[in-house]
C-alpha cells in the first residue's frame, strides 16, 4: 500500500512542534519519544505500520482547538484516532504527523431521557453510551462488532453500523449533533436536539467522513428504550440461492427483524470446530432475530417459520428461551475467531443487492479456487452487507499480497452487481485504490471538493479515502504554500 | 425550461447565465427567483426490488405513482412525506425529486427517520453540468463522503437531481391510535414523551391544543397493536386523561391530517413550522406570539398560524433548533427569509459548498442564504 513520502521539512520542525503543543496540553499528553510512539504506529488493519512523529491525547474541546491551530500554523498533517479500531486503516498514521487521539475525553456531559438522548464526549466507548443508560432500560442502538472497544469518534468517522441496524439504522441514522473542530481550530457546533437540518445537512456529510473535516469532540446521540425481548430463530438449508430467496421472502412478508445472519459452509464448518455451537453442517445458514414481549415474538417467529418452510430447510430451531437464544448466537459471534484459528485472515466488508448473494457467492468460490485461498463468508444479509473472511499465512512471501488481490476482485464484483466497496468499515487506506472502481472522476472530484471547503490545506487525515493520484493536485497545493 | 432526459439538463445548465429556479411538480412553495428548470419531464420508476427493499426513480416521478408502485407489493415510504398543496394552496403535482430536495418527512420520522434517511443514492448536475453520482442501491454503504445526505434538503442549491434510488418498508398489517382527552400543552407533550421512552414502538405522537386532543399510533400486527395499545394505556393512566382508541381506518385519516397540517388549511395568516428539542416546545410555542399551533414528533415539530408579518423566529429568541417560515406573502418572505439563520461557522461552511458545487451561483440563488 503507497503512503505519501514524509515531508522532511516539516519532520526537521519537531523539536518546535513538540515544544509548542506541550506549552497548551499537560506534560503527559505529549508523546514524542520513538519507543513510545510506537504504540500509535497502527490500528486494526496491522498489516500496515509507521510510527508518527507526535502523538497527543487531549482532554478538552478547547486543547484539540489548540493542538489543530497549531498544526495548521506549522503545516503539520494530523491523523485522528479513537480507540483505533478501523479495520480499514483509518487511523494509520504518516512519519510527518500528528496523531490526534480522543481517548482521554470519554465523559457523559449530558443524559435526558425526556428527548431520548445523551451527549458525550467522542473518546466515550460505544458499549459504555448504553452502560450510561441501561439502568433506566435504554440503549444506544449501533453495534459494531469491536462496541467493546472502539469509540464514538471513530463510529461517526466510518459511519459504522452492527449487526442490529436493519431495524435501527447505523450511525448517521443515531447521530442528532456534533461539536467539531476544524482544522485551523475553529469550533463549531452542528445540530443538536432537534431532529432536521435548519440549512443544508452538514451533519450527515460530516458522519462518515472518515476524519478528513474536522475533529468531533462532543456528539449527540439518540437512545431507545429496550425492547422488552428478543429471539432468533436458526435455519439451515442446502443451498445457498435458497437461503437468499428466503431471506428476501421474510422480507416481503412484512416482518421486520432486528437482524438477519447468513453463514456459509466454510464458515460454518469452522465455527462448529471452534465453538460447538450444534449447527447443523449445511450450505447455509441464517439466523433471524426478531423482538418485542413474549407472545409478539411467538408470532413473528411463527410466520418466519412458515416462509422458510416452504423452502424445504434442513433445519429449523426457533429459540424459546435465553439459553437457547445464547446458544443459536454463540456461534455466530465466534465466526471471526474461529477463523482466526485457521489462520490469519482478511475481513472484507462489500456490500451488494440481496437478489444477487447466490451468484456474488458462487462467483468467490470460483476466485477462491483460482488463488488457492480458502475464504468463508459471514453476511448481514438482511442489508446485503458482506464479510468474506480470506485466509492467508502473514508469515507466507506473496501470501499477502495476493490475498489483497483475492479481495480487491470481490470487491470489484460487489459494484459490478449494483453494490459498494465498504458497507460499515470504510475506507481508509484499504480500498482507497479502489475508489476508481466505484466512482467516476467528476464523482470523486464532487467530495474532494468538501474537504477543500472543510480543510484547504489538506492537512486532516490527507492520505485516507481518495486515490493518491486523484487527490495529488490537491495535496500538492499544501506543499507548495509551505 | 422544461427538460426531458439528463444530457439536456447538462447542456441547460452549462448554456445558464442568469439564475434557475430548479422545479419538480411545484407543489411545495420555495420561493425561487430566476428561469425556471422544471424536472417533471424526467419521469419513471427504472427499478423496484421488493425483496431488497429498494426503488430507483427519476427526480419528476410523482409520488402518487411510487407510491401506487408500492402498494401492489404490500410496501410504502416509511418516512410519510407530506403533501403541501392543501396548506399552500399550490396546485400540481408532488414529485419524488421535490420530496428529497426539501427532505420532506412526516410524523412517522420520529421512530423510522427522515426523507434523507432513507435516500440510499442520488444522481445530479452540479453547477458546472457535471454528473455526479453518489452512494447506489444498497443500504448499507460507507464508500467515500455522504454527498447523498448532502444533497436531501439542499432544496436544489447544490445541484438537479436525476435520479434518487430510495430504501422503502413493508406496509403493516393494521395501526391504530390512542387518544388522550384533555390534557393541556405541557401534559399533552410530557405524555408523548413518556410513551416514546416505553418499549411500545409508537410511530406517531401529536398533540393538539385546540381539541385537547395527544395522539399515539402504534402500528404492526393485529394482536401486537391490541396488546401494545393496552400497555400505552396502562403506562399512561396517571396522566388522569380519559382515553379513546381510532381504529385502522379512523387513525389512517387522522394522520394524514396531522401530516398535511389540515388545521391550518383554508386559514389566512403566516405558517411557520418550528423544529426543537421535544420538551422544549410547550415554552416555545407559548412564546412565539403565534395565534394558533400544534406540535408533531412528540413536540419537536411544532406548527404554528401567526398574524401575518409577526416575527415568530425574533419573538421566539434564541433556542436548539430552528423556525422556517413555510408560508407568507412575498414581502414577509423576503422580510424574513424562508430558512432560520445559521450561525457564522455553518453558513461560512454552507457558502464554501455552495461555491464548489454551482460556482456561477445559478441554482435557486438568494435560497438558504439567511446568515445570522
Amino acid at each position: 500500500m503507497e503512503m505519501p513520502v514524509p515531508n522532511p521539512a516539516i519532520m526537521a520542525c519537531k523539536a518546535r512542534v513538540v515544544e509548542r503543543l506541550q506549552a497548551v496540553l499537560p506534560d503527559d499528553a505529549v508523546i514524542f519519544d520513538e519507543r513510545e510512539t510506537r504504540a500509535y504506529e497502527c490500528d486494526a488493519l496491522t498489516a500496515y505500520k509507521c510510527p508518527p512523529m507526535v502523538a497527543v491525547l487531549p482532554s478538552s474541546t478547547q486543547q484539540v482547538s489548540d493542538v489543530l491551530r497549531i498544526c495548521h500554523e506549522e503545516g503539520v498533517p494530523v491523523v485522528p484516532r479513537g480507540s483505533g479500531t478501523s479495520l480499514a486503516g483509518g487511523a494509520l498514521p504518516t512519519a510527518d504527523c500528528v496523531i490526534l487521539g480522543v481517548a482521554r475525553m470519554n465523559d457523559v456531559i449530558e443524559t435526558d431521557y425526556e428527548n431520548r438522548i445523551i451527549r458525550v464526549q467522542t473518546g466515550r466507548t460505544n458499549l459504555s453510551v448504553t452502560g450510561a443508560v441501561e439502568e433506566n432500560g435504554f440503549f444506544y442502538a449501533p453495534d459494531p462488532s469491536s462496541q467493546l472497544a472502539c469509540a464514538i469518534a471513530g463510529n461517526i468517522a466510518m459511519n459504522s453500523g452492527g449487526a442490529h441496524c436493519l431495524k435501527y439504522g447505523v450511525t448517521t441514522n443515531n447521530l442528532m449533533g456534533v461539536k467539531m473542530v476544524l482544522m485551523d481550530g475553529e469550533i463549531i457546533d452542528f445540530g443538536g436536539g432537534h431532529l432536521d437540518a435548519g440549512g443544508l445537512d452538514l451533519l450527515g456529510l460530516i458522519c462518515g467522513s472518515e476524519g478528513q473535516l474536522g475533529v468531533v469532540t462532543e456528539a449527540t446521540l439518540r437512545i431507545l428504550h429496550k425492547p422488552e425481548g428478543a429471539r432468533p430463530v436458526l435455519i439451515g438449508f442446502d443451498d445457498n440461492e435458497v437461503a437468499g430467496a428466503c431471506v428476501s421472502d421474510i422480507i416481503k412478508a412484512g416482518v421486520l427483524p432486528v437482524a438477519i445472519e447468513f453463514m456459509d459452509r466454510p464458515c460454518i464448518e469452522a465455527t462448529e470446530a471452534f465453538a460447538k455451537a450444534g449447527y447443523p453442517m449445511c450450505e447455509a445458514l441464517l439466523i433471524v432475530e426478531v423482538e418485542g414481549s413474549d407472545a409478539e415474538i411467538d408470532h413473528q417467529l411463527e410466520l418466519i417459520s412458515e416462509i422458510a418452510r416452504r423452502h424445504n430447510p434442513v433445519e429449523l430451531r426457533q429459540s424459546k428461551s435465553a439459553e437457547e437464544s445464547a446458544k443459536i448466537w454463540l456461534g455466530r459471534k465466534s465466526a471471526f475467531g474461529a477463523m482466526g484459528q485457521i489462520n490469519d485472515y482478511m475481513c472484507l466488508d462489500g456490500t451488494i443487492p440481496v437478489s444477487s448473494l447466490p451468484h456474488v457467492l458462487k462467483r468467490i468460490g470460483e476466485m477462491s479456487d483460482h488463488y488457492g485461498l480458502k475464504v468463508g463468508n459471514v453476511f448481514h444479509a438482511g442489508d446485503g452487507n458482506m464479510h468474506p473472511l480470506i485466509l492467508f499465512d502473514a508469515n507466507k512471501p506473496g501470501d499477502l499480497e495476493l490475498c489483497e488481490e483475492f479481495g480487491a476482485e470481490v470487491l470489484k464484483l460487489c459494484v459490478e452487481v449494483g453494490g459498494c466497496l465498504t458497507g460499515e468499515h470504510g475506507v481508509g487506506i484499504e480500498k482507497r485504490d479502489l475508489m476508481h472502481v466505484q466512482y467516476a472522476h467528476d464523482d470523486l472530484d464532487a467530495q474532494m471538493a468538501v474537504k477543500d471547503v472543510f480543510d484547504p490545506a489538506w492537512l486532516l487525515n490527507p492520505a485516507k479515502v481518495f486515490p493518491l493520484d486523484a487527490s495529488e493536485s490537491r495535496r500538492a497545493v499544501k506543499l507548495a504554500a509551505e | 425550461m422544461d427538460i426531458t432526459s439528463e444530457d439536456a439538463l447538462v447542456d441547460a445548465v452549462k448554456g445558464a447565465s442568469g439564475a434557475l429556479a430548479v422545479r419538480g411538480g411545484g407543489t411545495r412553495g420555495v420561493p425561487a427567483v430566476g428561469d425556471v428548470l422544471s424536472v417533471a419531464g424526467l419521469n419513471g420508476i427504472s427499478l423496484y426490488e421488493p425483496g431488497a427493499l429498494t426503488l430507483v426513480a427519476q427526480p419528476g416521478t410523482p409520488v402518487a405513482d411510487i407510491e401506487a408502485a408500492l402498494a401492489q407489493e404490500n410496501q410504502r415510504l416509511a418516512f410519510e412525506p407530506m403533501d403541501h398543496r392543501g396548506l399552500l394552496g399550490t396546485t400540481g403535482t408532488p414529485t419524488i425529486g421535490g420530496v428529497m430536495a426539501a427532505n420532506v418527512s412526516g410524523p412517522r420520522r420520529i421512530s423510522v427517520g427522515a426523507a434523507r434517511d432513507f435516500l440510499l443514492g442520488v444522481r445530479f448536475v452540479d453547477g458546472r453540468g457535471a454528473i455526479v453520482k453518489n452512494g447506489g442501491r444498497v443500504m448499507k454503504n460507507v464508500t467515500g463522503y455522504d454527498l447523498v445526505k448532502l444533497m436531501a434538503g439542499s432544496f436544489g442549491t447544490l445541484g438537479v437531481l436525476t435520479e434518487v434510488s430510495m430504501k422503502v418498508l413493508p406496509r403493516p398489517e393494521t395501526q391504530a391510535t390512542l387518544v388522550l382527552l384533555g390534557l393541556d400543552d405541557v401534559g399533552g407533550v410530557s405524555a408523548l414523551a413518556r410513551a416514546l421512552g416505553s418499549p411500545f414502538e409508537v410511530t406517531g405522537a401529536a398533540h393538539d391544543p385546540a381539541a385537547q386532543k395527544t395522539m399515539l399510533r402504534i402500528e404492526g400486527f393485529e394482536t401486537s397493536v391490541a396488546y401494545r395499545l393496552g400497555q400505552l394505556r396502562a403506562l399512561l393512566t396517571t396522566t388522569g386523561a380519559e382515553m379513546d382508541v381510532l381504529d385502522e381506518k379512523a387513525s389512517e385519516s387522522m394522520w394524514m391530517t396531522v401530516r398535511d397540517v389540515a388545521a391550518f388549511q383554508g386559514q389566512s395568516g403566516d405558517i411557520w413550522r418550528v423544529s426543537c428539542k421535544p420538551s422544549d416546545g410547550p415554552a416555545i410555542a407559548a412564546r412565539s406570539g403565534a395565534e394558533a399551533w400544534f406540535y408533531d414528533w412528540a413536540g419537536g415539530l411544532i406548527w404554528l398560524r401567526a398574524a401575518p408579518g409577526h416575527d415568530v423566529r425574533t419573538q421566539i429568541g434564541t433556542f436548539d433548533g430552528h423556525a422556517t417560515l413555510v408560508r407568507a406573502d412575498a414581502s414577509t418572505m423576503a422580510q424574513f427569509g424562508m430558512f432560520h439563520p445559521e450561525t457564522a461557522g455553518v453558513a461560512r461552511l454552507t457558502a464554501g459548498l455552495r461555491a464548489q458545487f454551482d460556482p456561477k451561483g445559478i441554482f435557486n440563488a438568494g435560497l438558504m442564504e439567511n446568515a445570522a
